[in-house]
């Protein structure tokens, strides 16, 4: 059920980034691009009535089926902070395009030819 | 219950995500943009990854959306605050 | 005629989305021990017959055994995920590291300056007051998360980025505040170098870049697991002070 949610959200973030022409909307569709993605390769590692994986008094022993995947956590953990790094460096350089050529559509810009 | 509650939390965060993309202002594109983030923490609660969900809730729903908003108060020259 | 293209693709690419879901194991029934996620999870990585596991073969699985509140011998911090993202795969992070900062070295090339750029507006009397109590207990639970990285969910990366949050705070509830680029710029760099310096201590020490030279003490303990405290207290710091040098950029102008 939640890869149909990520699918469908993917879908939305890749329309957005068609059919929009102010720069700042695609920026965003990006943005829903990347949570969806996320919320996929979490979901790749659920197990059925399992834990999270953090061993404490509850849980002291390793058992099997305890635990859910902890390996897809890592890498989502060092993937959401790159996309806001991203992110932020795509903003600054919207404020710049705007200073330059007073527009942020892609159709009026001035000094951009065809 | 988890099933129905994951399926009410898919169905809002789409709903707001087609608000986000075909919104006329940019302000209300940036606010959609952030209720999705907040409702995405609550799919990774349920998906039992509590790290994930402390970094998304911080970044996504606190960072991005002031870097978003400073930056749109720079470009229009001081209407936003 | 143009929506009517990108209806289209975007509709295309959902359907392959959705029938590509088959080839992975259905939501729930994840089974793990066909993954290296066992190991990891067992603590019992150096313990594995790599030979044996890269043909296929039934590898020696540790029998289930007591791990918290005993001594291991492998690894010692009680949350897996943490193990994983600074003990195993540490080199990974000192990527994340870096990638995190060019992206605040782009930013502060492109939107530098010298000068604090005005709102315009005096700010309320409630913002003012609140921000005096607030913004020591934002600093204070920001810490917290951090250093109790290898015990509860959390780590070095949200523990920055709310104390860059309290600065954000104090950017907006004062006009004539403003951070120098001199302060968050030397404590960002000598939380960078620091991690590396650890890493070349165990190289130095054990044998290979990043080795967990300290003694692993007892699961659970605040002081335990050999360098992970010290290294996501030095991520925090770092992250912290890159992120709140981010927030000043944005609220500068440059001279003239």
């Amino acid at each position: 059920m939640v890869f149909w949610i990520s699918a469908i959200l993917i879908g939305i973030g890749v329309y957005g980034l068609l059919t929009q022409k102010n720069l700042f909307k695609q920026l965003i569709s990006l943005s829903i691009i990347d949570t969806a993605v996320n919320i996929f390769i979490i979901a790749v590692g659920y197990v059925d009535n399992g834990k999270a994986p953090i061993y404490s008094k509850a849980v002291p022993k390793f058992m099997e089926g305890a635990f859910v995947d902890p390996l897809p956590q890592a890498l989502v953990l060092t993937a959401i902070v790159i996309g806001v790094g991203v992110l932020a460096l795509g903003a600054s350089l919207l404020v710049k395009v705007k200073e330059k050529h007073s527009s942020i559509d892609v159709e009026n810009m001035k000094g951009v030819g065809e | 219950m988890m099933n129905y509650l994951i399926i009410l939390a898919g169905a809002m965060m789409i709903i707001a995500a087609v608000f986000a993309v075909e919104a006329k202002k940019i302000l209300d594109a940036v606010i959609a943009m952030s209720v999705v983030s907040l409702v995405s923490v609550f799919l990774f609660i349920a998906m039992r990854a509590p790290d994930v969900a402390i970094t998304e809730a911080s970044v996504g729903a606190g960072l991005v959306t002031a870097v978003f908003l400073v930056s749109l108060f720079k470009m229009k020259g001081g209407d936003e605050q | 005629m143009r929506r009517f293209y990108a209806i289209l693709i975007a509709a295309a690419l959902v359907y392959m989305l959705i029938s590509f879901i088959s080839t992975v194991p259905s939501y729930g029934k994840a089974d793990l021990k066909e993954r290296v996620s066992d190991a990891f999870l067992s603590k019992s990585v150096n313990a594995q017959n790599a030979k044996a596991w890269l043909e296929g073969k039934a590898i020696h699985r540790q029998p289930a055994k007591e791990i918290y509140g005993k001594k291991v011998k492998e690894e010692g911090s009680a949350n897996v995920v943490t193990s994983i993202v600074v003990n195993y795969r540490s080199f990974d992070t000192l990527g994340e590291v870096t990638v995190l900062f060019t992206a605040a070295l782009g930013v502060s090339l492109i939107l530098g300056g010298s000068r604090r750029k005005q709102y315009g507006r005096e700010a309320n009397f409630v913002l003012k007051t609140s921000t005096g109590i607030l913004v020591p207990l934002i600093i204070m639970f920001g810490a917290y998360i951090f250093v109790h990285g290898h015990l509860t969910p959390g780590g070095g990366f949200p523990g920055g980025t709310i104390i860059a949050m309290a600065s954000l705070l104090l950017y907006l509830s004062d006009e004539k505040f403003f951070l120098s680029k001199a302060s968050t710029g030397a404590l960002e760099g000598s939380m960078g170098g620091t991690y590396v310096i650890i890493g070349l201590l165990g190289l130095a020490i054990g044998g290979y870049f990043l080795y967990n030279f300290l003694p692993n003490g007892v699961v659970g303990n605040l002081v335990s697991a050999g360098i992970v405290p010290l290294v996501y207290v030095a991520i925090g710091l770092k992250v912290g002070a890159e992120l709140s040098g981010l927030v000043t950029d944005l609220h500068s102008e440059k001279e003239g």
